[in-house]
């Protein structure tokens, strides 16, 4: 019994990751802020389950159609408020808007079932949420490294030197964006079919500021120390559950303490290959003296 | 009917309009979007509210007590949250994730120490109405309209024929250039965030009043900010403007159209908007400065 409590945490946390990569490619490494990727892992929690619940779509296209989905509709946001010399607080404040808007939207279709939410079939089994986590980090580390990888941290760096250096701030900016909605996507997908039930009170801003929470408490410009956040946020109030009250302050007051005092984060620009490398110099040097 | 929603809409814009209003400010002089506005209206509410139900005073009293209070709160805001962040010169990205934390902070305490309870406030205008041209438009209505729009013209005179007034418009063309002659910026900063979130007390008491008092009702903000985004970022008279004709519009829709449609039509609203005319209707600073 306990190890299935344990597993479900574990496959929880797993989840959760995946749409913090998601937020880590769009506040970490092209430097926007985003109140509102709950509203994207709703997406793809919807599409799935919408799919699989009046449909029978075979669980792998419903997946697939949820990050499809999100990747639309971050076009959607993403088109008119990410234009080139907008002030990025126009995305922040439409995202906000949106989140709104989805939840309204969610609670008063016939098709979701309003705000009683739909009961779906346990179908993410732990293979599938493992599979999609690894595949969502060789993903990531792959685009990181690539030229648009460069071109995000560039846009992070300076968006004007960027854009001087010869990169469309735009498509840039847009091309993160559709990445992050769908990796938050696929999160939403995976997490519908792994709790079984979904409603539209899950993805409000409280979601929003968690996903954010981790990747800025795991260190802006890294992967692996989100991913290590995201599971030490997910498991640790599991663990703490009588002082599940004071867990949001906490994030809150963990949020303006990082900024004031350690903004790289946990991690900062490094990722875990870094510090062990970093370890073993370090006992070299020693050796040597 | 048709008077009677125009005023309900206008009461309505005109509290969204101090909120952009105190928004807008914050963000010209600062230029980051201060996520944590929402809950020093909150706040403000709360206050009005102990004043009212605890001590029994009238209404003037609470709308003081309220300003004052959300006021101290916001200076407080600002140098505990923000103050290190500005004088290191921090990317705006910075200040909004701190002010995001903020308002996750306070929402969040108020809920786990006060409670998720819904508050009403002591009926202060005994749903008394005003007949006028054969519609009858009730006095809360009116009051909140009159209020909000004295305030924020009492805010203009300030803004521009007071010597704090210059010092903050001086701010808001080139904070480095007015410290060098001679403007204490940190006070000057404390006096804008004190005015903002006086603002943000007087929404708190007014929306308090109109619906009802609970941590969250701080959300509503998301409506100022898209009404300052229709006026144009960082421009008082368009945070004014914008606030009035997203309030006009939203009621128009609920009372013709469908009430709960009403936000998903002002998101439509600022997706179409920003589409048409970026810049809003009388934005003039809207790429990030050099």
């Amino acid at each position: 019994m306990y190890y299935y409590y344990v597993l479900n945490i574990f496959l929880l946390a797993c989840i959760n990751m995946i749409a913090v990569l998601g937020v880590s490619i769009f506040t970490g490494f092209t430097g926007l802020f985003s109140l509102g990727h709950a509203a994207f892992v709703g997406i793809g929690a919807y599409t799935a389950g919408v799919l699989t619940y009046h449909w029978y779509v075979p669980f792998p296209l419903a997946i697939l159609a949820g990050m499809l989905a999100s990747g639309i509709a971050g076009l959607v946001i993403g088109i008119p408020t990410l234009r080139a010399k907008l002030r990025s607080d126009y995305f922040a404040i439409a995202i906000l808007g949106f989140g709104e808007a989805l939840r309204v939207c969610l609670e008063n279709l016939s098709i979701t079932n309003g705000a009683r939410g739909l009961s779906l079939d346990e179908l993410s089994g732990s293979a599938w949420v493992v599979g999609a986590l690894l595949a969502s980090l060789a993903f990531t580390r792959s685009l990181l490294r690539s030229r648009f990888g460069a071109m995000f941290m560039a846009i992070r760096e300076d968006p004007v030197a960027a854009e001087m250096a010869g990169i469309n701030l735009f498509r840039t900016r847009l091309l993160s964006l559709v990445v992050s909605a769908v990796l938050c996507g696929a999160s939403g997908a995976l997490l519908a079919h792994r709790i079984a039930f979904i409603q539209p009170v899950m993805f409000t801003m409280t979601q929003s500021t968690q996903l954010l929470a981790s990747v800025i408490a795991g260190g802006m410009g890294s992967i692996s120390g989100p991913a290590i956040v995201s599971f030490i946020f997910t498991a640790l109030p599991e663990m703490l559950r009588k002082l599940e009250m004071y867990r949001l302050p906490a994030y809150g007051l963990l949020l303006v303490v990082i900024m004031i005092f350690r903004p790289q984060g946990l991690m900062g620009y490094r990722e875990i290959p870094d510090l062990l490398r970093g370890t073993r110099d370090l006992l070299l040097a020693r050796r040597v003296r | 009917m048709f008077l009677q929603t125009l005023v309900t809409g206008l009461s309505i814009g005109s509290i969204y309009s101090l909120m952009a209003v105190g928004y807008s400010l914050i963000f010209s002089v600062l230029s980051f979007s201060n996520f944590a506005h929402g809950a020093v209206i909150m706040l403000g509410a709360y206050i009005g509210l102990a004043l009212a139900a605890k001590l029994g005073l009238g209404f003037v009293l609470v709308l003081s007590g309220a300003v004052a209070g959300a006021g101290l709160i916001a200076i407080v805001n600002e140098r505990v949250a923000y103050a290190a962040l500005r004088r290191r010169g921090a990317p705006s990205l910075y200040l909004m994730i701190s002010a995001m934390g903020c308002s996750m902070f306070l929402e969040n305490m108020v809920y786990a120490t006060i409670g998720a309870r819904f508050y009403a406030f002591p009926e202060f205008f005994k749903s008394q109405s005003v007949r006028l041209w054969g519609s009858s438009l009730s006095l809360l209505d009116l009051c909140a309209f009159v209020i909000s729009m004295a305030a924020i013209f009492a805010l203009q005179i300030f803004i521009t024929r007071t010597r704090t007034g210059i010092a903050i418009r001086a701010g808001v063309n080139d904070m480095t250039m007015c410290s060098l002659m001679g403007v204490d910026t940190d006070r000057l900063i404390s006096v804008v965030f004190f005015l903002a979130g006086a603002f943000a007390g007087v929404a708190g008491v007014f929306l308090g009043i109109r619906y009802l008092v609970y941590p969250t009702m701080g959300w509503v903000t998301n409506k100022a900010y898209i009404a300052a985004v229709i006026g144009g970022l960082g421009s008082l008279p368009g945070a004014m403007i914008g606030g009035l004709i997203l309030g006009v519009l939203e009621t128009l829709v609920s009372t013709y159209v469908s009430s709960v449609m009403r936000d998903v039509f002002s998101f439509t609203a600022l997706i179409a908007l920003l589409i048409c005319l970026p810049n809003g209707l009388m934005g003039t600073e809207t790429e990030d400065k050099v």
